[in-house]
Parts: C-alpha cells; sequence; structure tokens
C-alpha cells in the first residue's frame, strides 16, 4: 500500500513539475491579467464578452418561463459561461461538437439558434437540429456515452485526413463513468485528433466532486493515458480560449487528444426540479463563487484596456435584451407539432408495422370507429 | 462462379468484398485484426486493407460500439465485432440510448450506419456467457434492424445488404453454424434483402417459423416427419427478426391453418411471442390449432454439459409439431 501510495506521489509530484493539470489562470478576478494574452485579438475577447452576457440573460429567462410553465425542465448554466462560449469560440466550423444537456451556451456560439434551445426544452426535437453546415450534435442525456463519439468523429476525420477536431463537453460525474475511461483510452491508443473538454462544476447533481473521485484532478487522469492534462480556471475566459486553441491544434498536428478540466462553478440548480439547498450552503458557496464571476472580471479587463465602455454596455444589454425576448417569441410561437411525427425518422425508410401502426394512429385520432 | 463455401468464409467473403468496394467501410473489435477474429471471420483482412480499415482495439465493448456511432455520424460504414453477444452488454447503454435513436434524435439529421456483428447461440460448448441469444432485446428497441442468417449462401448476401443499409443493423451470427456445413457461394456483390424471408420447404400441415441453427434442426425434423408420417411442413426461415416479415408469416399460416415457432432463445417475452401475436392479429380464423413455441427453458443458459437439453432438441420440435398436426 505504502509503495502505491508513495508512487502515487511522485507522478504527483513528476506531473506538477511538468505543469500537468496545475490550474492556469490568465485573466485574474480583479480583471487584471496573470500572463501576457497577445495571442488573443481583441475583437475576439469582445465577441466573448457580448455571448457571455446574452448566454446569462438567456439562461435566467429560461429558468423563469419553466417556472411560468411555459417550457418543461431546464437544466441552468450560469456560472459556467466562461468555459462554454470561450471554448466554443476556439473552434472552428467544421469541428464536430458533442455536447451534454447543460452546454447551451457553447452551442449558441457555434449557430444553434437560442429559439431552438428552448424548443428542445418544450419536449421538441426540432431543437436540437444542428445549423446548416455545422456538426452539432443532439446533447447526450445519458451521461459520458456521448464522449466515445467524439472519439469515434475523430477517427473518422483523421480517417479521412480533413482538419477537423471533436470536442466532448461533459461535467465533472461523466468522469466516473466507465465510458469515460474508455474514451481518454481508445483516444490515447489511436492518438486521435478530439479534445475532451470537462466543465467541472462541483457537483453532479448533489455529490461534490470530493465524493465523485478520490483524485484531486480530472485533469490528472490525462497521466493514465499517456495524453495530455490541462487544468485551466473555468471562469477565465482567456485561459479557457488559450488552452483549447492549443488542443485543437495538437490534434490537428497529429500531437493526439487533450483532456482539458475547466474549473467552474454551477450557480444554480442542477435542472429546475433540483433543490441545491438540500446539499450545499447555496447562500456561502454562491457569494465564494461570485467573486470569481467569469462576465464581471471580463468586463474589468475591457474597460482597463478601453475596449468597453458603459455605452457599450447599455446597447449590449438592450440588444440582449430584445434578442432573447425574440428567441422566447419565436420558440413560443411554434405551431403545435404534428402528432404524427412521432412516426418519422425511426428508418430510413418506414417498415410495414410502424406504417400499420401511424394508419392506426390516424384513424383513432379522428374518431372514425372502424 | 461459384464455390463451396462454409457460413464463416462467406462473412469474411463479404466484409472483404465491402472493404474493398467502399471506401468509407471500416471494421473494428477485439482480435479483428492479426487474430483474424476467434472465428476467424476476419482472417487476411488486416493484411489486405491495412490497419486504418482493420483495427484491434482495446478490450471495451462500449467503446467499439460508442466511437463507431462518432465514425457513422461523419461519414464512415463503421461493422464493429462483438466478440460474443453477451459481451454486448457493456454497450448496451450504447446500442439502446444512441445508435437506435441518433437518427430519430436528429430528425434525419445524423443516422448512424453500422452493422454490429456478433456471433450468437448455444451449442459450440462454449464457456460461460458464450451461448446467448438474447434477440428479443434488440427486436424490441426501435430504430434497430435484426438480422441472422442460417447458411452461407443467406450470410453472405445478407451482410451485404446489412452494411449498404442506411440504418443500423445487430447481424447476429450463429455460431454453431460457422463450420457446420457448406454450401454454393457466388464470387462478387450479391444482396439478400433485409425484412423477407425465406420458404425453405414447402409443405401443407403446419407453417414452422425458426431462424439461425434452429432453422436446421427444425428443417430435419420437417424432413424426418415426411419420411416416416407423411407430414408436411411449411419451413420459414425468418433471417430478418425486425422488421419481420409478416405477408410470409401470415400467407403460409392461411395455408396450413397450423403454426409451431422455434427459437433457442427463452420463451417468455421471445420473439416466438411476437410471431403468435402476429398469427393471432392477421390469421386467427385459419387455425385449427394453438400456436405453439418450442423454445429455450426459461433459465439461464447453463453450463455446456447441460447446453444441448437447453436447446430445443428434434425430440422437443417434433413433439410439438405433432401435437400441433395432431390437435
Amino acid at each position: 500500500m505504502l509503495a502505491e501510495h508513495d508512487r502515487a506521489e511522485r507522478l504527483t509530484e513528476i506531473a506538477k513539475a511538468e505543469g500537468l493539470y496545475e490550474e492556469i489562470h490568465l485573466l485574474k478576478e480583479d480583471g487584471t491579467l496573470a500572463g501576457p494574452v497577445d495571442d488573443i485579438p481583441p475583437e475576439v475577447m469582445v465577441a466573448m464578452y457580448r455571448h457571455m452576457v446574452f448566454s446569462r440573460a438567456f439562461d435566467r429567462k429560461a429558468i423563469a418561463l419553466q417556472r411560468q410553465g411555459r417550457i418543461g425542465t431546464y437544466a441552468p448554466f450560469e456560472g459556467q459561461e466562461a468555459a462554454q462560449v470561450a471554448s466554443a469560440m476556439a473552434l472552428a466550423p467544421e469541428d464536430f461538437v458533442f455536447p451534454s444537456y447543460r452546454d447551451h451556451a457553447a452551442t449558441m456560439v457555434l449557430g444553434q439558434s437560442p429559439a431552438n434551445v428552448l424548443l428542445y426544452w418544450s419536449g421538441r426535437v426540432e431543437g436540437i437540429r444542428s445549423p446548416e453546415g455545422r456538426h452539432i450534435l443532439p446533447p447526450s442525456v445519458p451521461i459520458a456515452t456521448h464522449v466515445l463519439h467524439a472519439v469515434g468523429a475523430a477517427w473518422a476525420s483523421r480517417y479521412r485526413k480533413e482538419s477537423a477536431v471533436s470536442i466532448a463537453y461533459f461535467g465533472d460525474g461523466a468522469t466516473s463513468e466507465g465510458d469515460f475511461h474508455e474514451a481518454l483510452n481508445f483516444a490515447g491508443v489511436f492518438h486521435l485528433p478530439v479534445i475532451f473538454f470537462c466543465q467541472n462544476n462541483g457537483y453532479a447533481i448533489s455529490v461534490p466532486f470530493a465524493r465523485q473521485s478520490a483524485s484531486r484532478t480530472i485533469a490528472q487522469r490525462a497521466i493514465a493515458y499517456d495524453i495530455v492534462g490541462v487544468r485551466v480556471d473555468g471562469n477565465d475566459a482567456f485561459a479557457v480560449y488559450r488552452a483549447v486553441k492549443e488542443a485543437r491544434s495538437r490534434a490537428l498536428h497529429g500531437l493526439g487528444p487533450t483532456l482539458i478540466e475547466a474549473v467552474t462553478f454551477r450557480m444554480g440548480a442542477h435542472t429546475t426540479a433540483d433543490d441545491p439547498t438540500r446539499y450545499r450552503d447555496q447562500k456561502a458557496v454562491v457569494e465564494a463563487w461570485q467573486k470569481r464571476d467569469p462576465i464581471v472580471r471580463l468586463r474589468l479587463y475591457l474597460e482597463s484596456q478601453k475596449l468597453w465602455s458603459e455605452a457599450d454596455e447599455a446597447k449590449l444589454q438592450d440588444e440582449v435584451k430584445r434578442r432573447v425576448e425574440a428567441a422566447v417569441e419565436e420558440a413560443l410561437a411554434i405551431a403545435p407539432p404534428d402528432m404524427e411525427m412521432m412516426f418519422d425518422h425511426v428508418y430510413a425508410e418506414e417498415p410495414w408495422h410502424l406504417a400499420a401502426e401511424r394508419e392506426e394512429y390516424r384513424r383513432t385520432r379522428e374518431g372514425v370507429s372502424v | 462462379m461459384s464455390r463451396m463455401l462454409n457460413l464463416v468464409q462467406a462473412i469474411n467473403e463479404a466484409l472483404d468484398l465491402k472493404l474493398a468496394d467502399d471506401a468509407r467501410v471500416v471494421l473494428l473489435g477485439e482480435d479483428i485484426g492479426k487474430n483474424g477474429g476467434v472465428f476467424r471471420a476476419t482472417d487476411g483482412l488486416l493484411e489486405k486493407y491495412g490497419e486504418e480499415r482493420v483495427i484491434d482495439t482495446p478490450l471495451a465493448e462500449s467503446a467499439i460500439i460508442g466511437t463507431s456511432i462518432g465514425m457513422a455520424v461523419n461519414g464512415l460504414i463503421p461493422v464493429p465485432e462483438i466478440q460474443f453477444l453477451a459481451f454486448i452488454f457493456p454497450a448496451l447503454d450504447q446500442l439502446f440510448s444512441h445508435v437506435a435513436r441518433m437518427r430519430y434524435r436528429s430528425q434525419g439529421q445524423f443516422p448512424v450506419p453500422m452493422t454490429i456483428r456478433t456471433p450468437y447461440g448455444a451449442g459450440i460448448h462454449g464457456p460461460e456467457l458464450h451461448a446467448e441469444s438474447v434477440e428479443s432485446f434488440f427486436a424490441h428497441t426501435p430504430g434497430l434492424k435484426v438480422v441472422v442468417p442460417s447458411g452461407p449462401y443467406d450470410a453472405k448476401g445478407l451482410l451485404i445488404s446489412a452494411i449498404e443499409d442506411p440504418d443500423p443493423v445487430v447481424f447476429l451470427e450463429p455460431t454453431k453454424l460457422y463450420r457446420a456445413f457448406r454450401e454454393e457461394v457466388p464470387e462478387g456483390l450479391y444482396r439478400v434483402p433485409i425484412g423477407k424471408a425465406k420458404r425453405v420447404r414447402e409443405g401443407e400441415d403446419v407453417s414452422v417459423f425458426a431462424w439461425g441453427s434452429m432453422l436446421r434442426t427444425a428443417l430435419k425434423v420437417a424432413e424426418a416427419l415426411e419420411r416416416e408420417r407423411g407430414f408436411t411442413c411449411d419451413v420459414i426461415d425468418l433471417r430478418t427478426l425486425y422488421p419481420l416479415d409478416r405477408d410470409a408469416i401470415v400467407e403460409s399460416v392461411q395455408k396450413t391453418g397450423r403454426a409451431v415457432v422455434v427459437h433457442e432463445a427463452h420463451k417468455t417475452a421471445g420473439l416466438g411471442a411476437e410471431i403468435v401475436s402476429l398469427i393471432n392479429e392477421e390469421a386467427l380464423l385459419y387455425l385449427r390449432a394453438p400456436v405453439k413455441r418450442i423454445a429455450g427453458f426459461d433459465v439461464p443458459v447453463p453450463f455446456f454439459a447441460l447446453e444441448d437439453e437447453y436447446m430445443p432438441t428434434e425430440a422437443r420440435i417434433r413433439a410439438g409439431i405433432e401435437e400441433t398436426i395432431t390437435f
């Protein structure tokens, strides 16, 4: 036991010395820099900010809509805007994106329409259609299963010698699943162009990370698979952006996969059906994490660089409000679904028994007795 | 040109031809490369097509199916092999949650054409969990197709059709038949349609429905019954278990007025129950006797010392058919 422990300690020390899972910070909580950011163009910084502000407003609106009974259960992401927005901005349109059900800020950056996200949470399958020309897969509901899909898509890209990477978005809970292990193992063995992007938001519903995993970080799991592991401040948009950019470049240069752990926090409930006060001191943790708010610190930085002003902010707030309202209107104005849709797209061609069931449904729905 | 091939050779040839025919086709699985598969179904293919196309994977069934999904949504046509059917259990989440549902959830945007090949069924005296036949799991899952060949000719033609099918196909290869007999198999690509059953013996007194290795056993019984008692059986090889060939089933029962379903899977909630229901719905008034199921017992597939008694024997099948005819 002791020998094993010593070995783990030694590996940890080596990993630390190699900078394998030291938490990387670029943009500090007070809006000052911890290192140079010359590789991030100012217009990207501003765009990040705009996306993050929009995402938060959208998220809060979605919760309100659920409370009003206008959409179904919803999974909020407030607090995770930097992790999602900055990672998505580091991708290219041709990349394959495998989100979970909490990653709407990322998918909206990549072109998913906000109205579609609301539709999805209104129980409409149309809401998970990928925008034209993009490869945004339907959000995975089972945990960690889609991490393997990203590995497979990366495999196909490399097979066809296409310059695209795949990215899987998942949470800390997913790292306890067997599929997470299998995905890292396959990606490591075959050196695939895939990015594993974990938003460690502290809780898998009610179970805190300390109970989720005996390993102190998620990034350190990379050592076991001999792949690159990176741990970044997930509320630091610059650090996240650079980590994903570098991972993408590594992948495209044939240097294999990267596991990124973005340390962040879910400010609200797991879903609108969850009550976080049952398992954490909600007031205290939210206050603590508010100091690390990803949006506040980015704004402070932009202002210090004269990239943002009060007037810009007022204009943005107006615009965001309009866009959110427009998305709500669009989503809620959509015609009720044609119930027969449930029979569509089960197979490329409808088999006889489905055609018969569709016909039976049609007859009985119209109240025609047979 | 055609030659005499056994079933595993026919499978190998189908894979070979599709690899040559379509660069999108890749094979992946445990031991399928250098080893050529534990049953040699992929023998020689690594040498011919290289390790980008014929991939020896780590031992991880969920990953084999899960990464195949990613390949399929990104334009490849993966043909994953699961070494034995019961080893697919760790991958059932991938199969049920994603393979079967991806086309539906994405409303046709991300279909996942793939053919999951796996040896299945009892009769080779393998270790525990090497003899299951849980085809009803898959047939109960909308979005999947389930295909079971019972001979070399069909195996090759059905496998080619499965790989070319736009939907995911679970392709169950009866382990017992891999090397049991040879049949004339044409060279080159040909297709046996999915969703179509085949009448393998013409008869008037009873319809016998079977698939996989049970088809062979049922056929032997049918031959003996005709020879010894003059009863003729309409023996139908279902070949595709989902979707079933309704017309073939119903027409045969309308002709004979009697039916027996033979399968080695457990009886309760097995495919036999589905076939009996279909007959009830479509041909009840033609029946002259209750439809009988001769099936594997509702016990865990026993260790191989008892295996032969678990599977429907010729004696059990014979008794079932005779009782149905003389009801």
